[in-house]
């Protein structure tokens, strides 16, 4: 066990088996995105607007917040392991239809984080919808839409 | 700003005797959890050099388990209640089905703290390790007279987790230490397993608890934390309360607070004020009086003393409305 | 003919992109070789630089550090009195203010680095607010701290308040609100002499910087290219500060000879870069017995921070929109902008328009109840009618409709229902409730003769593919410009928006369109494209290769064939005013916008009284806004602006100590979340607009007028309490009432 230094982290990754280089406090924000996958943001550096969201083995996290080292061995899912081949994703289908997305910089943390609502939850409330983005903030649309978008995406799944 | 990482270690033990053993050799080093409040100080350049040990690989800080009978295995129980494991996570203690029933509060709080992606990471252990006087948690731990299991490589102490702050960021933690279990003794269980118990995202308010019982022995619980908004928000005040009333006289209850001292609190005072008094105004005047004379509120960039005392006041005076005639909270 | 273009909601062109997470904004992009810039600022609000130390620790020789002295060209960034420096030298006027710009392969090590600069700073006393300022103890700006006044005088007000019966005296206040969108600001840049300086990046206005950095390095603007990358919101925050952003990367590339990235962190973002002005409005209103308006005398005053920036124009819309919707025969208009000691403020959504308004519209409440009417019947008998003329001296010539507005939002809102049972049921209870409206208007585009000077240009290419360009500098940030400008040029072309491209703005491609704010993209700025886009349509008639009624297919086959045959086909089209329009910059009168979006908004709020928070239970928005290209991204518009007015009205409150944003996260500056709003009902009545593109007006800032006057009034009427200074923090209302002492 190497107390410092560059960690190789193996993991899951999208679904396929992958290595991620870093120190082992290294956010898994930065890991990713230095490996290709930028579609998780920063918005803030401090787990609180939700945009660097992604799955660690099927739950939501904030990979801001998350040290490389606790990658080793998960799965992780990015909005770029979303939507399969060509199709996409109830969620992010219904996005586009019900002008979910606007500057779209919070649209990947959003779209993992009604992912994993989905995942748990069949028929959502509006409220389970609330509760479950109230830590994604957007500042575009005033959520109505993403509420809708979520709801609907329910219903087609 | 953007911290630089040389001057950090963060190793990842591979067993729970592992990470203690390790803390055990380097006295310095600190026990890192879920991530939720150390990464954000890492980020904001305040996080203390060093090594971090990491408890992730540690199933013994796991779970939700019973102590009827024989308690964990290893581990010998003072007497039946719950022990929950310190790396469990907020949203694992919303979804504890036995929490939800006999420690209602717990499950209320932990709903209140951050977004989901915090409540899946950040832990009940390290929450308290955070040792913030803002926590959302420890409140209820308070009224739940919640013990708490201290771990170090030469073995384990249990203390009440009343009297583990010090003082701000000022923990009963001895270097090596980690907090490894938290008790909830059965003396604690403030409703009856089949008691109706109100949560507090049904009305969207910060608001939670229960009541059982006729107009003799009601029990009753009561959380409500006061941030500026619903969700992602750092408690201005934040109150938690237990009580007993039998024939109108209040024969027990345990009160405590977050964000109105530099750490959380007990409300002993109030408490003392409220056992064995009719609960009337002059009781509830009283207590009100003794609650403005243990709690000591700041100034600061989220709110003021004078607010802060005043919602005090008034979540002590609508918990106590409430005990008065129990029923759908306003 | 294909299908209708306008008025269907057609999925956001760039959404796909979006939702998968293959749009690139600027921190997406990472060249070889890049090197990471970081800004090392003045530690305090104002003084006199008397030395800059760096920490020997540090081997500077591995950084690139760039001072003033590095600057090729102008040390001031190009806007309007061009008076503020790209980085400080003698003197520092606000917290936060760049000083030293350095760079370094590692952003860690670049960050490490800017901790151990120190700039020395004798200090001078500040000057902190707008009593401060007017008060000229000290003077920070000019002879008296004022950058710019303006007054807008119609009829005799001082006569009309001396014989009035009545006089409602008031005084409203707003405070400083942070932008927030949630991508932080950023650029990139490579420069050097051979091939001159290229930047992308995150902003509104790729025309502003780029004048702004010609100024700076003193090249030719031909030298200079900027290229807007994916943004991840502006909201007029993205405005004029990505001017310095891209000046200071491109210093630090110019010196370096390698690329520089520039990405603020969350918290720099905040407390260095612009905000809402906070204003302050004063009102005397006279009044008959009967309740018709005969007096509107106005103060409005705004704090500009340390530079003027855009203060006089953010001043300009303010002022004209004080008096609101209404018709009265005397008005007087006072603005001005102060200098104060803290970072600039700057271009929000709305643009001084929701300062004013917020007052006016909280006044007009407080009058009604003065003459006895209630709020809804004082402003019927009050509202603007075609003919009237309006303060500024415009003439209304559109079939404005309040009343018909305001009929609409109390019945939607069950608004009277409401006010009763809320009075009959409030007494005793913890939580109060009530309901508050708020009428306005917004003008679309520049002020007045600002889209003349303007001149913008919009192009449309047909391309030997048979699909359709638009090359416009107006910037996607989210509002759907690239989606509306599709639709606008197919419904001209009578092809189907997914056969139109929107170029991504670039400058050595794209002809200069005009900033994208003011809510003038879709309405000025389409309307070129409508009109190049029927150039193209044209050109290719009048060379015989399309006939007057056509395919898809036989349009995609007169372009190759008319490509081929001439190169290029290409429309263009430049601003022409809508014929009539006139205004007098030197007397400040005329028709101060083409045409208004005009609005009743309600709000439903409960005060809980055992925390003095209020909620927004509901909220209702009525518009008038012409055509509506767009149904889904026009009330996505609404709501996410109903959104920012609701967190400005009650939420966001910058903590300001000794000038610097003392609350600088997330955490701690608090914007709404998906918890905290409530449903948001948008009502669009649909007049069409003579000179805007399908009919279509501006949109955009019209929604952050009218929640916070509404709210409050809402507010007022569940509580009995005068509200008057925003944001209304749950510390404020139980200030206001429980005074202390008392």
């Amino acid at each position: 066990m190497p107390d410092a230094g560059v960690l190789r982290v193996t993991c899951t990754l999208n679904g396929r088996r992958s290595v991620l280089e870093g120190h082992p406090m290294a956010r898994l924000l930065d890991a990713l995105r230095s490996s290709g996958l930028t579609g998780a943001k920063e918005g803030c550096g401090e787990g609180e607007c939700g945009a660097c969201g992604v799955l660690l083995d099927g739950t939501l996290v904030n990979s801001c917040l998350t040290p490389l080292a606790h990658a080793e061995g998960a799965s992780i899912t990015t909005i770029e392991g979303v939507a399969t081949d060509q199709m996409l994703h109830e969620v992010q289908e219904a996005f586009l239809e019900y002008g979910g997305a606007q500057c779209g910089i919070c649209t990947p943390g959003m779209v993992m984080a009604a992912v994993e609502l989905l995942s748990r939850t069949a028929e959502p409330t509006e409220e389970d919808v609330r509760v479950a983005l109230a830590g994604n903030l957007c500042r575009c649309t005033g959520y109505m839409r993403i509420f809708e978008s979520v709801l609907e995406a329910a219903k087609r799944r | 700003m953007i911290p630089l990482l040389d001057k950090y270690q963060l190793v990842v033990p591979r067993s729970l005797r592992e990470a203690l053993d390790d803390l055990a050799k380097h006295p310095s080093a600190r026990p890192f959890a879920g991530g939720t409040d150390l990464m954000v100080v890492l980020e904001a350049g305040h996080l203390p050099e060093g090594r971090y040990v990491s408890l992730q690989n540690c199933p013994e800080l796991l779970g939700i388990q019973a102590l009827d009978g024989g308690g964990i295995p290893g581990h010998r129980s003072l007497g039946e209640g719950v022990s929950i494991g310190a790396l469990t996570t907020y949203t694992e203690i919303q979804r504890s089905a036995r929490l939800a029933r006999e420690y209602p509060l717990l499950g209320v709080a932990a709903r209140e703290t951050g977004g989901v992606a915090t409540q899946n990471r950040g832990t009940i252990g390290g929450n308290i390790a955070n040792a913030s006087p803002a926590a959302d948690t420890p409140p209820v731990l308070l009224v739940y007279d919640a013990e708490l299991e201290l771990m170090s490589a030469s073995g384990i102490r249990r203390v009440p987790y009343h009297g583990f702050h010090r003082g701000y960021k000022n923990m009963d933690l001895a270097p090596g230490e980690i907090i490894g279990r938290v008790i909830l003794p059965s003396r604690s269980v403030w409703l009856p397993p089949s008691a109706f118990a109100r949560s507090a995202s049904a009305d969207r308010r910060s608001l939670g608890g229960g009541w059982s019982g006729g107009t003799s022995d009601q029990r009753g619980s009561y959380y409500r934390k006061v941030g500026t908004r619903r969700a992602q928000a750092i408690a201005k005040v934040c109150f938690a309360g237990t009580i007993r009333v039998d024939n109108g006289v209040v024969q027990d209850t345990r009160i405590a607070l977050g964000s109105v001292a530099p750490t959380v609190i007990r409300a002993l005072a109030t408490e003392e004020a409220l056992r064995g008094q009719q609960l009337d105004s002059n009781t509830i005047a009283a207590a009100e009086r003794a609650l403005l004379s243990e709690i000591a509120p700041i100034d600061d960039i989220r709110s003021t003393a004078r607010y802060r005392s005043r919602v005090a006041g008034n979540l002590l005076r609508e918990f106590l409305s409430s005990a008065l005639s129990p029923g759908p909270l306003p | 003919m294909e299908t209708p273009q306008i008025g269907r909601s057609v999925r956001r062109k760039e959404g796909r992109a979006k939702v998968t997470g293959q749009a690139l904004y600027v921190d997406d992009a990472a060249p070889a070789g890049i090197l990471h810039g970081v800004t090392v600022r003045s530690p305090i609000a104002r003084g006199r630089i008397t030395g800059i130390t760096f920490d020997p620790a540090i081997p500077w020789d591995e950084y690139v550090v760039v001072t003033a002295a590095d600057i090729p060209g102008t040390n001031r960034v190009k806007l309007i009195a061009d008076d503020q420096p790209y980085l400080a030298t003698d003197v520092v006027n606000h917290p936060e203010e760049p000083v030293v710009l350095i760079a370094h392969a590692d952003r860690a090590r670049a960050d490490e680095a800017r901790r151990r600069v120190t700039i020395e700073i004798d200090p001078l006393p500040p000057v902190l607010s707008i009593d401060d300022a007017l008060a000229g103890r000290e003077i920070i700006w000019g002879t008296d701290n004022v950058f710019k006044r303006y007054a807008v005088v119609k009829g005799d007000v001082d006569k009309a308040l001396a014989e009035a019966p009545i006089v409602v005296e008031g005084e409203y206040e707003t405070g400083a609100q942070e932008q927030l969108y949630i991508e932080p600001n950023g650029m990139l840049a490579v420069a050097d002499r051979e091939h001159g300086i290229t930047v992308w990046g995150s902003m509104q206005c790729p025309y502003y910087i780029h004048n702004a950095l010609a100024e700076l390095f003193a090249l030719p603007t031909e030298r200079i290219r900027v290229v807007q990358m994916e943004t991840g919101g502006g909201f007029g925050g993205k405005e004029e500060y990505p001017s310095v952003i891209a000046g200071h990367a491109a210093l630090l590339a110019w010196k370096a000879k390698r690329p520089v990235k520039m990405i603020y962190g969350r918290s720099e973002d905040m407390a260095a870069t612009t905000k809402r002005h906070p204003a302050r409005t004063k009102h005397r209103t006279a009044v008959s017995r009967d309740g018709r308006l005969l007096a509107m005398d106005i103060d409005f005053t705004i704090d500009g921070g340390a530079y003027c920036t855009l203060s006089p124009v953010v001043l300009s819309r303010g002022t004209i929109h004080a008096a609101g919707p209404y018709s009265c025969p005397n008005v007087r208009v006072q603005g001005r902008a102060v200098a104060t000691n803290v970072p600039p403020h700057g271009a929000f959504r709305g643009f001084g328009a929701p300062q004013s308004i917020f007052a006016l519209e909280r006044h007009m409440d407080r009058v009604a109840a003065a003459v006895g009417l209630t709020p809804e019947q004082f402003r019927r008998r009050n509202f603007i009618q075609p003919g009237d003329t309006l303060a500024v001296g415009q003439t209304i010539s559109e079939p404005v409709n309040m009343p018909a507005l305001l009929d609409r939002a109390l019945s939607v809102s069950d608004y009277h229902a409401k006010r009763e049972r809320f009075a009959r049921e409030n007494g005793g209870r913890a939580i109060k409730k009530g309901i508050g409206l708020a009428a306005f208007m917004h003008g679309a585009g520049f002020t007045g003769s600002g889209e003349v000077h303007l001149q913008s240009i919009v192009g449309v290419e047909g391309t030997a593919g048979g699909w359709v360009r638009v090359l416009a500098a107006s910037t996607e940030i989210g509002q759907g410009t690239n989606t509306i400008f599709s639709q606008i040029a197919a419904e001209a072309l009578g092809i189907d928006c997914a056969d139109v491209e929107v170029v991504q703005p670039d400058t050595s491609v794209v002809p200069n369109s005009g900033p994208t704010v003011a809510s003038r993209t879709c309405m000025v700025v389409g309307k070129l494209v409508e009109s190049a886009a029927l150039g193209v349509k044209h050109a290719l008639i009048d060379a015989g290769y399309l006939p007057a009624v056509y395919t898809r297919s036989e349009f995609q086959s007169a372009c190759t064939r008319y490509v081929a045959a001439f190169g290029s086909l290409r429309g263009t089209s430049q601003y022409q005013p809508p014929p009539g329009l006139r205004w007098d910059d030197d007397k400040y009168v005329g028709d101060a916008y083409g045409t208004y979006g005009w609005a009743v908004y309600v709000a439903e709020v409960s005060v809980d009284m055992t925390t003095w928070e209020t909620r927004v239970d509901d909220f209702v928005a009525v518009q008038e806004v012409g055509k509506v290209i767009n149904p889904t991204l026009a009330a996505g518009q609404i709501e996410g602006g109903v959104a920012q007015g609701i967190g400005w009205a009650l939420y966001e409150d910058v903590v300001w100590r000794e000038g610097r944003m003392a609350n600088a996260q997330m955490t701690n500056y608090i914007m709404p979340t998906s918890m905290d709003l409530p449903p948001i009902s948008v009502y669009f009545e649909e007049v069409p607009y003579r000179y805007g593109p399908a009919g279509a007006k501006g949109i955009g800032e019209l929604p952050m007028d009218g929640p916070a006057p509404a709210i409050f009034n809402a507010v007022a009427n569940a509580t009995g309490i005068d509200v008057r200074r925003l944001p209304l923090t749950p510390e404020r209302l139980m200030s206001l009432m429980e005074p202390a002492g008392a």
